[in-house]
């Protein structure tokens, strides 16, 4: 029998980025809150503090702060003919799992949709005919627009402290920046980050050629920063250990930079770690949720926590999890077309090149997770579909991310792997590698889909995620001409040698090497209750008192990171919830 | 009369008078501080409410304990004699204030006398308190007694050894300690004399600013004392002068000293020690105005000292910088430690960054004489406290762990001669005394 708990007016699942804005923003009206969070409480001290987070072994190579597949896993397949297997091993993306969540590990690249991107399939009805859709993609208009999402994107840049340059202010191109962003309406809360050879080297060439090199957007402070929560941020010192770590100098943004030790001074806001949330609790007639059901791993027992309101703020693959287990919304089958929940599960397309210089000296232990030069004239912006036979574009950049010494020696193609040769190679190259990459959209796809698995189940006996997916001709069309791009301008750099590793026709996805934490899709939003899961607001079609926060909500992906996009859409959403919900509880269209 | 029986009168005499004295000493009621007259204009003793007094006296701080029921004491306040509790003032009547009537609270705040006549241990600082208007002081009284949860429970005794449990001797201390009562305002500018009201009278902040005597009296009461907030010791910690031209209110400008006080970071530095509980518990609670009067004042009484304003050594703080980001294998000690542990936060110029890595270029507590205060921020860490205006707890964390006793003092006489700063090295004996001392 499982305990019953005081009622709460909400209650957020996950105190990651999203749930700690709710979290934030809802404690502002005053109502009584819990916060659920699955795994450990972190801080910047002790967890990430100086020199102890430093330390590839344990967090880069043993994924110290990410979920742990015995407890959490998803299975996955190809296609709807085989058999899906249990992932045992983290390797393809990497979920996080405890305060922060995964904003407290990630890179910091920050990027807004370009307007084209949330209106992907009006866009490309209007410029190029609705026949070169292929049969099988199921892209979608987002059901929101760039100029209603301006203001909330430019709040959650500045709430981070993002450090860039901009390209277009209110329509006026400014040097320097990307010309092929959409408006923005002020610069960059702060200067960008300063910028090691290797990105400089390919700036200047990009720019040699008529490309438009510029910064990355970064959530890493260049200088002192305060946000609007009176939360601050310390210049970065380069150290490059952000992807898979906590920042240990108050310099990455991240819930606990950003938001946790404002929010923790409402006396209204409460939060529980080691407790995961097993479903979302319905009314009887399925219009309304009336609390969730999570383990309590303290009391080693079932909690039943009501609530008025229900925030899913956990990560995009567990909650259309929560969803399908809960009954929010008809799940989705691929066969009859028919249902939304899991449908337009997609990820991101990457790719790179990497270029040896026998005689540059890179000194990679300088650098960050947006130390980089980006160029986005290959933007899905920018690309004639029509004419390249596909759909969907991506960035291209330079980065100088770190010189940990286990995973980041690259060696030139001829080099062994292993043994005396590799030691030699490995001594003459580390160092002498400049890395030019692509970060690329993915379409979604009919039968690319998250479901229930019938076989395997969790340690709470919960039938796992099961993932349906592979790559499909049209994204890898697009990684191969970003290919072509890519070689071009390292082959004016005139490296030694380089060799590249992109994704060729009639590749399949391979869940084991790491490619992005940017799975996306499953719960998407739109303006169609038959093919999406929640509305523009991301309130549940079905269930009113649900709103569902995070990548989960993009019906396909962009080719940027996520963070910048599911952020605003985030404001967006609070916005929303404060003006018209609380007042008036019920559906917000 | 034999020379002996007139030398044993004389003694007999004397330990007659001795008795009497000591008797009296003991046993005749002392008079009462009257109530004193509103002598300062509604300017300098603004009519507050009786919470925002007690922010501004900062009485929370001692008298709840950390987690504990607000203002039931318990608080412990290691004195070199011991260990003193704070008492419960909550208005429950048999633990708390409940029955005591205004006279008998202003009775404790000027003249350390509580109900019944008992002297209070000075731990309770109503030799600065003595300056506090009657309008504040019956506003506090009807906040104590009105708006507080009475909590009925004790606060411990405070138990010292013989003879300092013997309460009637602090009466002679107090005839040292206690100057006139009241406030009188001096500078014919009602900012300048509400911060002086505010520094000298219920922020007590020459308590721990100011040095003391042998018999541990506050040194001065008020600027006209040139003793008064030039630097005290408090717990090991060097609590920094607050005057003089090499002081933080010569150095910093007005709204760098309204920023560290009201939210205990500024450009230059972030509040450690026992400071930070004063921003936590009382500063940030201060009005911006009432901050304001504070740093004018505290700025009035230093920029105009004969002393030599504090001119900073550019070559050198150059000179250092280059060296440790040249970063030679054979460089000192100290330099290679501050590099390895040190120089991501507060980078190769010690200059940390603004609001959130204290400077140690010409910092107070890198510099003092007493090292206990830096030496246990490298050993144990520190963190800033959380405000309304800027949450962020950030800390630093300690290096007990990671540094030897040799190692702590190299890395501090580095800091304390690099980049133009001047004092003495560190021993690793005080490093060890320092370690053994404070806690994790």
């Amino acid at each position: 029998m499982a305990r019953r708990d005081p009622k709460k007016d909400v209650v957020i699942i996950g105190l990651g980025w999203t749930g700690s804005i709710a979290g934030i923003e809802l404690a502002k009206e005053g109502l009584d809150i819990l916060a659920l969070e699955r795994g450990a409480d972190r801080d910047t001290v002790p967890d990430f503090q100086y020199p102890n987070v430093a330390d590839e072994l344990r967090y880069g190579v043993r994924y110290g702060f990410m979920q742990k597949p015995a407890k959490s896993t998803v299975t996955l397949r190809h296609g709807q003919n085989d058999t899906a297997l249990p992932m045992r091993h983290l390797g393809s993306f990497l979920p996080g799992d405890g305060v922060g969540g995964a904003g407290m590990h990630w890179n910091g690249n920050t990027w807004r949709p370009q307007a084209e991107e949330l209106r992907l399939k009006s866009y490309v009805t209007e410029e190029f005919g609705a026949d070169i859709i292929p049969e099988d993609m199921t892209i979608q208009d987002w059901g929101v627009s760039y100029e209603e999402l301006e203001p909330y994107f430019d709040r959650f840049e500045y709430m981070l402290g993002i450090s860039g340059q901009a390209g277009n202010l209110g329509g006026k191109t400014v040097p320097g920046g990307n010309p092929f962003e959409a408006p923005r309406s002020r610069e960059f809360p702060m200067k960008p980050l300063q910028m090691q050879l290797g990105p400089r080297m390919f700036r200047d060439k990009a720019e040699e050629l008529g490309l438009h090199p510029f910064p990355m957007p970064a959530a890493i402070a260049s200088e002192s920063y305060v946000n609007e929560y009176g939360m601050q941020l310390g210049p970065c010192n380069y150290c490059g250990f952000c992807e898979r770590y906590g920042c240990l100098n108050y310099s990455k943004s991240s819930p606990q930079t950003c938001i946790l030790d404002a929010l923790k001074r409402y006396d209204n806001f409460s939060y529980r770690t080691h407790c995961e949330v097993l479903k979302v609790e319905l009314s009887a007639d399925g219009k309304t949720a009336t609390g969730v059901t999570y383990f309590d791993e303290a009391a080693q027992e079932e909690v039943f926590q009501p609530a008025d309101l229900v925030i899913m703020a956990a990560y995009s693959l567990h909650n259309t999890h929560l969803c399908l287990l809960s009954g929010i919304g008809k799940p989705y089958d691929p066969v009859k077309g028919e249902g939304v929940v899991g449908r337009n599960y997609a990820y991101q397309m990457t790719g790179g090149t990497k270029a040896f210089f026998e005689d540059v000296e890179f000194n990679p232990f300088v650098g960050s997770g947006s130390s980089a030069y980006v160029i986005d004239d290959y933007g899905t912006n920018q690309i004639d579909f029509a004419a390249e036979g596909f759909i969907g574009g991506g960035y291209i950049h330079a980065s100088q991310l770190n010189g940990q010494p286990i995973r980041n020696l690259p060696l030139p193609a001829g080099v062994p792997s292993w043994g005396a040769g590799w030691k030699k190679g490995v001594k003459d190259w580390y160092g002498h590698s400049l890395g030019v990459s692509l970060h690329g959209s993915n379409m979604s796809y009919r039968d690319c889909y998250l479901d229930l698995d019938p076989t395997y189940t969790d340690r709470h006996g919960r039938p796992l995620l099961r993932m349906t997916f592979d790559w499909k001709d049209n994204d890898i069309r697009m990684s191969q001409f970003m290919k072509e791009k890519i070689e071009r301008v390292v082959e004016e750099l005139n490296p030694t040698s380089f060799k590249s590793s992109y994704k060729d026709i009639g590749a399949r996805y391979d869940i084991r090497p790491y490619q992005s934490t940017h799975n996306v899709g499953g719960t998407a939003m739109g303006t169609d209750p038959a093919t999406s899961v929640i509305n523009r607001y991301q309130q549940s079609w079905d269930v009113h008192n649900v709103f569902l926060l995070g990548a989960g909500s993009f019906p396909q992906n962009l080719q940027y990171n996520p963070t910048g996009a599911l952020g605003g859409l985030t404001y967006w959403t609070l916005d929303a919830i404060r003006r018209d919900y609380l007042s008036a509880p019920g559906p917000l269209v | 009369m034999s020379i002996m029986s007139k030398v044993l009168r004389l003694a007999g005499a004397l330990i007659v008078l001795g008795v009497i004295v000591i008797l009296a000493i003991m046993f005749v009621p002392t008079q009462r501080t009257p109530v004193q007259a509103q002598i300062a204009s509604d300017d300098v003793v603004v009519a507050s409410s009786g919470e925002y007094v007690s922010r501004l006296g900062d009485c929370m701080a001692c008298h709840t304990v950390e987690g504990g029921k607000p203002f039931a004491g318990g608080y412990s306040i290691d004195s070199p004699l011991g260990a003193i509790y704070s008492s419960n003032i909550t208005p429950d009547p048999e633990y708390g204030i409940g029955n005591w009537t205004l006279d008998d609270f202003r009775a404790a705040l000027y003249d350390g006398i509580g109900k019944g006549g008992h002297r209070l241990y000075p731990a309770m600082p109503s030799a600065n308190y003595r300056k506090l208007s009657e309008a504040d002081i019956a506003s506090l009284y009807d906040y104590l007694m009105n708006e507080v949860e009475p909590v009925a429970e004790k606060a411990p005794e405070t138990e010292l050894p013989f003879p300092f449990n013997q309460r009637w001797g602090l009466r002679l201390w107090d005839w040292v300690a206690y100057k006139d009562a009241g406030f009188e305002p001096r500078y014919n500018d009602p900012v300048l004399d509400r911060g002086a009201y505010l520094v000298e009278g219920p922020g007590h902040c020459g308590a721990c600013h100011s040095p003391r005597t042998a018999l541990f009296v506050q040194s001065g009461y008020n600027a006209e004392d040139s003793k008064f907030l030039t630097g005290g010791v408090i717990g090991g910690w060097y609590a920094q002068p607050l005057r003089g031209s090499n002081s933080v209110s010569a150095y910093w400008d007005e709204a760098q000293m309204v920023s560290f006080l009201k939210t205990g970071r500024n450009a230059h530095s972030g509040v450690a020690g026992e400071m930070t509980a004063v921003v936590s518990h009382s500063l940030q609670y201060f009005t911006d105005e009432d901050l304001t009067a504070i740093a004018k004042y505290l700025r009035h009484i230093s920029v105009d000292t004969e002393s030599s304003p504090r001119v900073l050594n550019v070559e050198a703080e150059k000179s250092t910088a280059a060296m440790l980001l040249a970063a030679s294998p054979d460089m000192e000690l100290g330099a290679r430690l501050y590099l390895d542990n040190c120089n991501a936060c507060h980078f190769s110029a010690g200059r940390g960054a603004d609001g959130v890595f204290p400077e140690l270029v010409g910092n107070s507590m890198v510099l003092a004489d007493e090292q206990g205060g830096f030496l246990d921020v490298i050993l144990n860490g520190a963190e800033m406290p959380s405000t309304a205006t800027r949450p962020s707890r950030l800390r630093m964390p300690g290096f007990r762990e990671r540094l030897s006793d040799d190692e702590v003092a190299a890395l501090a006489s580095f800091v304390r001669q690099a980049w133009g700063n001047n004092a003495g090295p560190v021993t690793a004996k005080t490093v060890a005394e320092v370690r053994a001392t404070t806690s994790k």
